[in-house]
């Protein structure tokens, strides 16, 4: 098992014809990824030759499930298209909704969050985020595949190359999922989502946690920790060092007055009893020795 | 973007929220006709994005034209919060018979908006809410409804605006839930909103953040952009579109990702502890794709910081590729040639590190160091940042 996706799964990439989508799809198709079909308007009819596959291009998401069963879409879709395109995949039913696209307006991610919230059915990762991958069953976003193998560690991040980082820094033990959930002020999907999809998966013994300044987000997933989550957590906050005022590269992260800071949410962490590591090696090692002696 | 007291109070007016906008102006000599226009007696106000101006002596009474252009003299060039300010907004002196607080804002937890208000406003709301959490109304917004007539009126009922000045408070609401939504903001604060002597409500002072990316949306936006005040290296990396942010410290840093950047900065500060307290100079997200000419942008940016002495180059290829990256750091001595001058140290690890390595080996630069971890190179370049300080000091 893993979370959030599987090797059933049966995934569309919305803007697939464009130049990050089709980058990104040769590459998932590479990675053991069932992609059935592409979305582009107005291009519906057309196929996309990936060598070993030939992908058929859809002119909107409901054709494409109705042609092909999807339950993922993968958004590539540039910012000003962003939300038409996640409000056409929840219309079509879709259950998970990864949205790659950086630079997405708040007040857009904050309408189809709510568009999707009201409808019940579909689940959102992101915006600005790498995706989700569970090594050697399904990859559905930009997380490069060879950095580990399958394994029983879950990962849950706001950063994309801190992801990479650790899954490297951890490759000998492997991953069951590893999961980026972006770095905007609104995201789909949080960390606490995460952890107890985690909690709930027989294949994850063990969950890395990375957060970063900005929002409380770190700090709920503390007091959902404690309250809530059995399986052991090992934590890294980035940004320390952060100036207040100033926004660090996403949008969400910025400290405001005293809020945010990656010292309170390292002490919101510690006090849920999950070991913080100084630096990404530092929690890796954390983690190895808590995997050690389970 | 955060936006200074009269640019936020232009997109007020813009949107028919009740204001007087008084005058800008950067020269204290104008401050006289100003306030002769304007009555007499004025307010001189510092326009810098940073909230406490008043506590930083930044917002003065004037008793006549000869007293605001004193005044205007006083706070022009003034440092507040670290921002010289450049300009001064003058304006009329108001009848204040009540102050109240209203704001909308993006609730990053609940993932919708929220309106907070008060009846008690011109002070910190942070204060008002810890001293008394009753005075301050919280209402959720959900982003598919917005402000309403209806939820206007739940709102004012909610924050406690006496009756008479509901159907007023209500119109105010509705505005600047116009400013809100159809300026794509993710804050409008206004501290204080305030009952004058005639009877009528008007925003006294304004703040504004415009989500920046929403400035497809709003090309009048630009010019809200002020490039005078900002440093001169991240007006430079803002025009090369790079991700900068200038700190204080003598490790420049260049790095792919924001979280790994970040990461990278916290390494180098932890680093420098042992190295006499050196800290990371910059944040500069390269992004993904890190061609040699971003890769030269970048490295241009951070020579030209005074305070650098040594470079780190924290690179995790996974999109990117680690030969790229090395071309590019290869190209770009080339192209900067006796502009650079101060030792990198590059650690690279993911997507084609080998290759990546094989050309910075192959080039074999006197500038560049390669190190094999993270936590090895911040600590070879904090070294290095140093010894240099202390080579200055003999």
């Amino acid at each position: 098992m893993s979370i959030f996706l599987n090797d059933r799964s049966r995934v569309i990439v919305q803007g697939m014809t464009g130049s990050e989508g089709s980058k990104h799809t040769r590459r998932m198709l590479d990675a053991g990824t069932a992609i059935v079909g592409g979305v582009t308007p107005g291009k519906g009819g057309q196929s996309v030759d990936f060598g070993s596959t030939k992908v058929p291009v859809f002119s909107s998401v409901a054709d494409a499930v109705e042609a092909t069963g999807a339950d993922v879409s993968v958004v590539f879709v540039p910012p000003r298209f962003a939300r038409g395109a996640v409000l056409e995949a929840v219309d079509a039913g879709i259950g998970l909704i990864i949205v790659i696209t950086e630079g997405v307006p708040v007040k857009d991610t904050a309408e189809f969050f709510a568009y999707a919230q009201s409808k019940g059915t579909s689940r959102i990762i992101g915006p600005n985020c790498p995706g989700l991958i569970s090594p050697g069953k399904s990859n559905a976003g930009i997380i490069p595949a060879d950095i580990t193998p399958a394994g029983r560690v879950g990962l849950v991040s706001k950063s994309g190359t801190l992801t990479y980082q650790m899954m490297y820094e951890l490759r000998d033990f492997g991953f069951s999922s590893a999961v980026g959930i972006g770095g905007d002020p609104i995201v789909g999907t949080t960390h606490i989502d995460a952890l107890q999809a985690f909690e709930d998966d027989p294949d994850t013994d063990a969950i890395v946690m990375i957060g970063e300044i900005g929002g409380d987000a770190e700090e709920r997933a503390a007091a959902y920790i404690a309250e809530h989550i059995t399986k052991p957590v090992v934590g890294y906050v980035a940004g320390f060092t952060a100036p207040e005022g100033k926004t660090m590269g996403h949008a969400g992260a910025i400290v405001s007055g005293s809020s945010g800071t990656a010292e309170a949410k390292k002490q919101a962490l510690e006090a849920a009893g999950v070991k913080v590591g100084k630096t990404p090696s530092e929690t890796a090692q954390l983690m190895r020795e808590l995997l050690q002696a389970l | 973007m955060d936006l200074m007291e009269y640019q936020a109070k232009e997109l007020f007016a813009k949107h028919g929220v009740p204001v007087s906008l008084g005058a800008v102006l950067e020269n204290a000599e104008d401050a006289g006709d100003a306030a002769r226009r304007l009555g007499g007696r004025v307010v001189v106000k510092a326009q810098v994005k940073a909230g406490g101006r008043g506590k930083a002596g930044g917002v003065k009474l004037a008793d006549g034209p000869d007293e605001a252009v004193a005044r205007a003299r006083d706070i022009l060039g003034m440092q507040i919060k670290g921002l010289t300010v450049r300009r001064v907004l003058i304006a009329p002196t108001a009848d204040i018979r009540e102050e109240y607080y209203f704001s909308y804002l993006v609730d990053r937890s609940a993932r919708r908006y929220l309106c907070i208000a008060s009846t008690q406003g011109g002070v910190e709301i942070e204060v008002v809410a810890h001293e008394n959490c009753e005075a301050v109304a919280q209402i959720p917004i959900d982003p598919l409804v917005g402000v309403d007539e209806a939820k206007a009126r739940e709102i004012v009922e909610a924050t406690g605006f006496p009756p008479e000045l509901a159907d007023q408070a209500v119109e105010v609401a509705k505005l600047l839930w116009t400013v809100f939504v159809e300026e794509d903001a993710s804050l409008v604060e206004v501290n204080p909103l305030v009952l004058l002597g005639d009877g009528t409500i008007e925003a006294l002072d304004g703040k504004v953040t415009l989500d920046e990316n929403a400035a497809f949306r709003h090309p009048d936006h630009v010019l809200f952009d002020d490039k005078a005040s900002a440093d001169p290296l991240e007006a430079k990396a803002a025009a090369k579109n790079l991700n900068y942010v200038k700190l204080d410290g003598q490790v420049g840093i260049i790095g792919n990702g924001a979280g790994l950047v970040m990461s990278t900065l916290d390494v180098v500060a932890y680093a420098g502890e042992a190295h006499g307290g050196v800290k990371p100079a910059n944040f500069l997200d390269i992004g993904g794709g890190a061609s040699a000419e971003v890769m030269a942008n970048g490295l241009d940016i951070i020579l030209g910081d005074k305070q650098v002495r040594s470079v780190f180059v924290n690179v995790f290829g996974g999109i990117t590729a680690c030969d790229e990256v090395a071309t590019g750091i290869v190209t770009a001595l080339d192209m900067l040639g006796d502009a650079a001058t101060k030792p990198l140290v590059v650690r690279l690890d993911g997507n084609n590190v080998l290759e990546g390595r094989r050309i910075l080996d192959a080039a074999d630069h006197p500038l560049v160091t390669l190190v094999d971890t993270m936590d090895g190179a911040a600590d070879r370049a904090a070294e290095l940042a140093s010894l240099a300080l202390d080579q200055e000091g003999n």
